[in-house]
């Protein structure tokens, strides 16, 4: 066996040869399972297959087979980009790295056995397994809103149909109609996410209904960007846009999907469409395999390790791990660390220190982009803050178009580092 | 073939020497200003992010030696494309739509007169045997040689990598605002960096990024880069 792998490795594998072995087609590699072909697994999956050159037995399970991304969809609403342009498939990475694409659902993971049970009956062996599987809804968050009021009432908060779903029923909406959000609380996905969907909407909105309402009720003081995005919504957008926080009961709020209805701190609003961003935890797999702690997976910010059970990384949205924000940057830039630690272990290849890196880019209105960004490094306590930046107001024009190309350059390359 | 390529550039100079007389050569040494940081001219330039620029005005594209050009200007080259003033002015106007796929990440310039100018301050170093001397090289950073000659582990540099590749992509492909980094002379990749991270070039993702490594790790990344096709 040519592979240096570390002996504590060495031993749990060998104990888990009395489990069952149904995926045994590995030749004795080490295996790891990446649950999430989202910007964290993906790009997880991606390392270590190119970096372990052949040495790393890597499945990745993703329900999708076409996967739209969330960053960016925005811009789909405002007709910036179409559908197509924002998904992507996974045969690159089956056929050029090699990885086991395996479209199906994890329901069960079994930490003692190292074992994942897909809905289609099937069950993976991991050496290490990596859950990268974004975010759930929290039941309840918004009272008269469940899962089944979402072709009513559109989250939009997973790219795809949802997110088509939403751009419909905008187009549709009567002229000088309302648009209704309702904002999530802390901590979600995609900080400056909602904001930059009105800024899209509106957009849309000042060409087929410009006379249309667009009402915010969020529960949040403060937003990202908050000062950039005000002030590009007076500058494009002057009017259309009101934004109900938590001094005037914006956290105060529930919905009725049969009626339409909005209720804003007792007061009843009728909308046109209302497009409800419920409170967030980790992807639910998170919780079946028992590694969550409240709402979301910490982990250890020098490996993405679970502080619970270390054979297992957490990547991303689903992970409590200090203060990067839960944006696919951030998912991209821990996979990598995360890789790194998985074929140090697994294969005693070089570990370096880990460094941490995000950046947000925002579309306000045409050629009008704002970002913000920050550096960050593992301490033992968490993944910690060093450097950070953010676009100013009162920027000119020039500026602003250039940051919203840097942000084009970013997605193609984010993408193909995700996808190959 | 060298024979017929300089054949067609002398051919071709009469022409251009008259087109080029549209523009005013001093006024165009100032433009080129926004140049240097990729391209060199005159008596001794020698490649650096773009290549060196002596002869440009009115020969075939894609002929200066040793640079490894992009796949979309060899495919044009092949096809004949001649840098005349025509072409030339439309392709400085805004690359990426003249030409796309081109690995030079310049936005343009929309003035037709500072177009004519920057050509015409080209056109004065067509005639390689009186080539003007070239202008002092200002580097936007000082840098100790030192720092300069650190022999960067090419390892580590992957590693590093992993963090620029989210946006810059490893296939040398480029879209929207940010540039191919692939391929880089060494030298040229260390000085634009410390410009970041002295706060001398703008972006502030970048001078975010540089800012947090230190000069063994951006030789590192020069060494890693540099190596990549």
């Amino acid at each position: 066996m040519k592979l240096t792998r570390r002996a504590f490795i060495g031993t749990t594998a060998a104990a888990s040869l009395s489990a069952p072995l149904v995926n045994a087609g590995g030749h004795g590699r080490p295996k790891v399972v990446v649950i999430g072909g989202g910007a964290g697994g993906a790009t997880a999956a991606r390392y270590i297959a190119k970096d372990s050159k052949g040495e790393i037995d890597v499945t990745l399970v993703e329900p999708s087979r076409q996967y739209y991304t969330c960053f960016f969809s925005n811009l789909y609403l405002g007709g910036f980009r179409s559908m197509d342009s924002i998904g992507h498939s996974y045969g690159t990475l089956a056929a050029e790295y090699g990885i086991n694409i395996v479209h199906d659902w994890a329901v069960g993971i079994d930490r003692g056995a190292k074992t994942v049970t897909l809905a289609g009956g099937s069950t993976l062996n991991y050496d290490r397994l990596i859950l990268s599987p974004g975010i759930d809804f929290i039941d309840g968050s918004v009272p008269g809103w469940d899962v089944s009021s979402q072709n009513a009432m559109p989250h939009a908060y997973k790219a795809g149909s949802q997110t088509e779903l939403l751009k419909r029923q905008i187009e549709s909406m009567p002229q000088g109609g309302v648009y209704a959000m309702v904002a999530p609380p802390n901590p979600y996905r995609c900080p400056p996410g909602p904001y930059e969907r009105v800024s899209m909407v509106a957009h849309l909105l000042k060409q087929i209904n410009p006379t249309a309402k667009i009402l915010i009720a969020d529960p949040k003081p403060k937003f990202s960007k908050q000062g950039l995005f005000e002030e590009g919504w007076q500058k494009h957008y002057g009017g259309m846009i009101e934004r109900i926080g938590p001094d005037f009961g914006g956290e105060n709020v529930s919905v009725d999907a049969g009626a339409m209805t909005v209720t804003i701190d007792g007061s009843v609003e009728k909308v046109d469409v209302c497009n409800v961003i419920p409170a967030m935890k980790a992807g639910r797999i998170c919780e079946i395999a028992g590694i969550t702690e409240g709402n979301w997976a910490p982990v250890s910010a020098h490996t993405m390790q679970s502080r619970i059970d270390e054979n297992i990384h957490v990547l991303g949205d689903a992970s409590a791990q200090g203060d990067m924000p839960k944006s696919g940057f951030s998912a991209n830039s821990q996979a990598k660390v995360a890789a790194m630690a998985v074929r140090g272990a697994l294969t005693g290849s070089k570990v370096f220190p880990a460094k941490f890196s995000n950046t947000c880019w925002s579309l306000v209105d045409t050629d009008d982009g704002i970002k913000v960004g920050a550096t960050y490094k593992a301490t033992d306590e968490k993944i910690a803050k060093v450097d950070g930046f953010v676009s100013q107001t009162g920027e000119d024009a020039a500026l602003r178009k250039a940051t919203y190309e840097e942000s084009i350059g970013w997605y193609a390359g984010i993408t193909s580092d995700m996808f190959g | 073939m060298k024979t017929l390529l300089s054949l067609t550039a002398t051919v071709l100079f009469g022409i251009c020497a008259s087109a080029a007389a549209a523009g005013d050569p001093e006024k165009g040494a100032k433009v080129f200003k926004k140049c240097k940081a990729c391209h060199a001219v005159g008596d001794g330039a020698k490649n650096k992010v773009g290549p060196q620029l002596n002869n440009i005005v009115g020969n075939a594209a894609g002929t200066v030696e040793d640079y490894k050009y992009s796949k979309a200007l060899a495919a044009q080259a092949d096809g004949g494309l001649i840098w005349d003033e025509a072409a030339l002015l439309e392709f400085l106007k805004k690359p990426k739509a003249y030409m796309p796929g081109t690995k030079m990440s310049f936005s343009g310039l929309k003035k037709e007169s500072d177009r004519e100018n920057l050509i015409s301050y080209l056109a004065t170093f067509t005639d390689t045997d009186t080539l003007a001397a070239a202008p002092v090289e200002e580097r936007e950073v000082a840098l100790s040689e030192a720092t300069l000659s650190i022999d960067g582990d090419v390892a580590y540099g992957e590693y590093l990598a992993s963090d620029c590749q989210t946006c810059h992509q490893v296939s040398g492909e480029s879209d929207g605002g940010v540039p191919s980094i692939v391929g880089w002379p060494r030298v040229e990749f260390v000085y634009a960096m410390h410009a970041y991270k002295q706060k001398v070039r703008p972006n502030p993702v970048m001078q975010m990024m540089a800012g947090g490594l230190g000069d063994e790790e951006i030789a590192a990344l020069a060494a890693y880069f540099e190596r990549l096709e």
